[in-house]
């Protein structure tokens, strides 16, 4: 378990564009791009609001460190896209939630490379997010560094290695069309 | 063979499948004594691989897929996952699919709701309570076949709006419902928070603290009966439910503190059936007239969303808690490039952790069961007793029958 941190926040709550200035003034250039996107719904057309902002991985965990030093975020998973030579994390945050229509949702996407997939783990400031990296590293072959617990979480034991089901490159679908089309290996006559 | 005799804890493994886990899970138990020492889970056992084959279908074909993730929740996967692709691709709904889907969102709530307080009951070895709560179900279920044409499996989404209006026709039948069970309510509420033995046997058990609740990112009722405000239907706005002013649901609302325990997670979830019970006569008084679906042409909607590149993500409240799904599409395929689905369960795994640790054998079914599990079950748990290597088995009835006993030592 991390060490007791205080959780509640007492800083001020910015607006969306505020919340992307704060990051774009710390980390200046390291933040690649960063978009706000708006939403309405229901008759009374209140506004929804989701921030896309990608960011290097040099600053990873010191951004997701400023992340909870402005307020304590909820991470609701982290989602993975293999973009071919790179691979790219989204962490799914949302924060301001617990006052009523103030939450934003807040996705952080960071890339790795695909011959050198390492990620440092969150686990230290957010203990919630073991279940998502353990994830990861199964799923999309990411080496999360300092993860607590880094065994399977949903693939059998008897799974190949270095086989990761979420890559798009034609040697995991070569490995995974294998693994299905041989379930009825014994029926066929050869 | 020192280390056999010094040896204080042994293992307890419970699953793949169990009588309190709905769907196959594994637990390891370090038991020292009577008391949980530590607990480790295992998941995985029922991985159908849905997110890989997903990204082999086309959108429409996926929101059937999704409603097949859960057989509960099969409603709120679907409305994710139409969600995240309206946010990716833009697609506007309707004002009055928006009050619909509410509808339909808040009865499969009342289902889930019942449905688990009939398991609670049961885990504790109260089988009256148990028919009181699925007779009482059997009406909300009679009204969804009503409204959809289908008990589980309602098929009433589609990507920017609903497929089935709700008519004038129905709304008599809807009102009846609403009335059996607000009259039905206060039985319910006797039956389960005014008993001395509910009480005494989830009180002060099973117990996640607001921090943990936080910090291990708990969803829905059970990290509301830790205080925490976190509910997506009031913390942004979604559908119509930002017109018809949610509030949060935490115990504090009935009996004036936050404990975290068992019976805060039943008081959270009986005050959410009552609270979905007037979202649904509100979004009928309050809806407009209008489209069912903006764009009805489906192989007009599937080919823009094959010419549109983007990513969005879908949260949506389940009755367990935020689901979200993420999905990106390319703009070259008709397939999403990546769908990913986050179930509430998925969040509510650690947070049983601190739960289990330091309860009784025999208090496991309640407190697995509080979070609500969204995971099938038979039979078996196994006991290993380190010490003298001896091996025995545990079947449901009798782990089941353990925890009628200790409700009856308590009654006593």
């Amino acid at each position: 378990m991390a060490e007791k941190k205080e959780t509640k926040n007492t800083n001020k709550q910015l607006s969306p564009e505020e919340v992307v200035k704060y990051f774009k003034d710390e980390f200046k250039t390291k933040i690649k791009s960063s978009e706000i996107k708006k939403r309405a719904t229901g008759l009374k057309k209140m506004e929804f609001v989701n921030i896309w902002m990608k960011i290097d991985k040099s600053i990873f965990k010191d951004f997701i460190k400023h992340l909870c030093d402005l307020t304590y975020p909820h991470l609701a998973v982290c989602s993975g896209n293999d973009l071919g030579k790179t691979i790219e994390l989204i962490y799914n945050f949302s924060i301001y939630f617990g006052k009523n229509l103030e939450e934003i949702s807040f996705n952080v996407a960071v890339e790795v490379p695909k011959s050198k997939p390492e990620i440092e783990t969150i686990c230290d400031y957010i203990p919630g997010s073991l279940i998502t990296e353990r994830e990861k590293q199964e799923m999309l072959g990411i080496k999360v560094i300092g993860i607590p617990d880094e065994r399977r979480l949903f693939l059998p034991e008897d799974f190949p290695d270095n086989l990761y089901p979420w890559r798009k490159d034609k040697e995991t679908q070569k490995g995974i069309e294998k693994l299905y089309k041989n379930l009825h290996e014994g029926k066929v006559k050869k | 063979m020192s280390s056999e005799t010094t040896q204080t804890t042994y293992q307890l493994p419970i699953g793949p499948i169990h009588p309190a886990l709905k769907e196959p899970v594994m637990f390891k138990f370090e038991i020292d004594g009577e008391r949980i020492v530590d607990v480790d889970v295992e998941l995985g056992h029922v991985h159908r691989a849905i997110e890989w084959t997903g990204m082999r279908r086309n959108p429409i074909q996926i929101i059937y897929l999704a409603e097949r993730i859960c057989g509960i929740c099969s409603f709120v996967h679907p409305m994710a996952f139409c969600r995240a692709v309206e946010n990716a691709v833009d697609i506007e709904v309707p004002e009055r699919a928006d009050y619909i889907r509410v509808v339909h969102g808040e009865l499969e709530r009342i289902c889930s709701h019942l449905l688990w307080a009939g398991v609670a009951a049961h885990e504790i070895g109260f089988d009256t309570v148990l028919y009181l709560t699925w007779e009482m179900r059997e009406k909300a279920l009679d009204l969804t076949e009503y409204l959809t044409g289908n008990r589980v499996t309602k098929a009433i989404l589609t990507i920017g709006g609903v497929r089935r209006d709700i008519t004038s026709e129905h709304i008599p039948k809807i009102s009846e419902t609403i009335n059996y069970f607000n009259k039905n309510f206060i039985k319910l509420k006797r039956a389960f928070l005014e008993d001395k033995t509910v009480k005494m046997r989830s009180q002060g058990v099973g117990i996640l603290t607001y921090d943990d609740a936080l910090k291990l990112c708990a969803v829905g009722p059970t990290t509301r009966a830790s205080g925490v405000k976190k509910d997506v239907r009031a913390d942004q706005p979604y559908a119509a439910y930002s017109d018809l002013g949610i509030d949060y649901t935490t115990p504090d609302l009935l009996t004036g503190e936050v404990n975290g325990d068992v019976y805060d997670r039943i008081v959270t979830r009986l005050l959410e059936v009552k609270q979905s019970l007037e979202i649904i006569q509100k979004a009928i008084d309050q809806m407009p007239a209008g489209d069912l679906v903006s764009e009805p042409k489906i192989p007009k909607l599937l080919n823009y969303i094959k010419k549109t590149p983007g990513e969005g993500v879908g949260r949506d409240e389940a009755p367990r808690g935020e689901v979200i799904h993420y999905v990106k599409f390319d703009g070259e395929n008709e397939h999403p490039y990546t769908w990913k689905v986050r179930a509430s369960t998925y969040a509510n795994i650690l947070p049983w952790i601190p739960m289990l640790k330091g309860e009784q054998i025999a208090d496991i079914p309640i407190v697995a069961a509080s979070t609500d599990p969204c995971m099938s079950c038979t039979n078996r748990v196994g006991v290993v007793n380190n010490k003298t290597n001896q091996k025995m088995m545990l079947d449901k009835e009798t782990l089941h029958k353990l925890s009628i006993e200790k409700t009856r030592r308590l009654m006593r």
